[in-house]
């Protein structure tokens, strides 16, 4: 049950984008479309999820003062391999991600995994943690890309859902910002009414 | 002429924060305060400036000069953690007071992805030499002053304001922000 917590966590309630707001450069960056979301957040995850497990192996025999700066190193190295593995295969998605793919190295997230939870548990419980903070980062990517993109540019995942423009003010900067208010708002109410269900189920 | 190309269009057309969403966490985290907002804007614009100077240096004489630019990552977040360090350690002996001032934001910039995504973009840009990734660092720390101090004025609005209470605090702060870059749009096609 506990393992199941350490892996379900991520997702909803402690959510990395709508509820600790961590790593908010990237979400706000790339969600232009919900393929780019979703690449990026797999991008991350995969970034999470390596890290978390070399830094789980290693904190043993890292000196303490500085292990910010050897988290920091262990991170940047998995992004340039995503960063040239990308460069290599996926060259559309490389160009439209551009800046913000060497950027996952000062993703707040990552290294605030690595900090607060990699460097104290096994590498069994990082992993776990990695993947389910990781995939909440990816869904919380790629649900605000498809709301800009519905909005913005009247598709889903590339697929046309009506004709027209759309409001193109959703795919520019402004509509990021107020997409992801209104879906912040939208989680903490979600979030807030668990609590009470919980809370209700308890006191029975 | 070229100089104030580059620095109209970081601080208004292509404003750091507003159009480019780099130094977004910092935008949300410190700007509760106009005081801790001008704070910050200073140690950012010390690291920035800093920072874009001496990954420049490196990435043409070191990296494109050895062939091994792949490392520009690695090296770049090397030289900017190093830096902010050296940074702290040096303000603590030659200036307590205005240690005192920016000390606690200064751990924080290492993962302020503003200093970074300058940096990149300096040593990406093939016209830029020296002195315009500079004034490209000045002006885009200018910027992120611009918009983090413009933003936490509105910030200390809010909390006088009646707001549905799932809208409150971070929610209705990024709305805000929203308008803030709707207004900074208008600068668009300026230079």
């Amino acid at each position: 049950m506990k393992k199941l917590q350490i892996l379900t966590k991520g997702l909803l309630k402690e959510n990395a984008v709508f509820v600790l707001f961590l790593g908010l450069c990237p979400v706000l960056g790339v969600t232009t479309s919900a393929i780019n979301g979703l690449a990026m957040g797999l991008a991350t995850t995969f970034v999470l999820l390596m890290s978390n497990i070399v830094v789980s192996m290693v904190k043993s025999f890292i000196p303490d003062k500085v292990r910010i700066p050897a988290f920091i190193v262990i991170i940047a190295s998995f992004v340039t391999i995503v960063e040239l593995t990308m460069h290599a295969y996926l060259d559309s998605l490389y160009a439209s991600l551009g800046l913000f793919i060497p950027l996952i190295v000062v993703n707040c997230l990552i290294l605030g995994r690595a900090e607060a939870f990699a460097s104290k548990n096994s590498t069994l419980d990082s992993i776990l943690d990695a993947i389910g903070m990781g995939l909440g980062f990816a869904l919380a990517l790629t649900v605000l890309g498809a709301v800009r993109e519905i909005l913005g540019s009247g598709s889903i995942f590339g697929i046309n859902i009506y004709q027209g423009d759309g409001m193109i003010a959703f795919v520019l900067a402004p509509g990021a910002f107020i997409a992801l208010g209104y879906l912040i708002a939208i989680s903490n109410i979600i979030n807030k009414k668990m609590e009470k269900k919980k809370a209700l189920a308890k006191s029975k | 002429m070229e100089y104030i190309v580059i620095i109209i269009g970081a601080i208004f057309v292509n404003n750091i924060v507003l159009a480019k969403f780099l130094g977004v966490c910092p935008f949300i985290g410190v700007s509760k305060k106009i005081s801790t907002a001008v704070g910050m804007t200073g140690a950012v614009a010390f690291v920035m400036v800093l920072a874009t100077m001496v990954t420049w240096l490196l990435q043409k004489y070191v990296l494109v000069n050895f062939k091994i630019e792949y490392l520009q990552t690695i090296t770049f977040i090397l030289v900017i953690a190093s830096l902010v360090q050296m940074v702290e350690i040096m303000l603590k002996k030659v200036s307590p007071p205005l240690y005192q001032a920016l000390g606690i934001f200064l751990p924080l910039i290492t993962t302020n992805c503003a200093v970074l995504g300058v940096a990149l973009m300096a040593a990406a840009d093939k016209n830029f030499g020296l002195m315009e990734s500079v004034v490209f660092a000045l002006a885009n720390a200018v910027g992120f002053g611009l918009a983090l101090v413009l933003f936490s004025g509105l910030r200390e609005q809010l909390d006088l304001m009646k707001i549905p209470k799932g809208m409150k605090g971070v929610p209705v702060a990024f709305i805000v922000a929203g308008i803030l870059a709707l207004a900074f749009m208008g600068f668009a096609n300026l230079v």
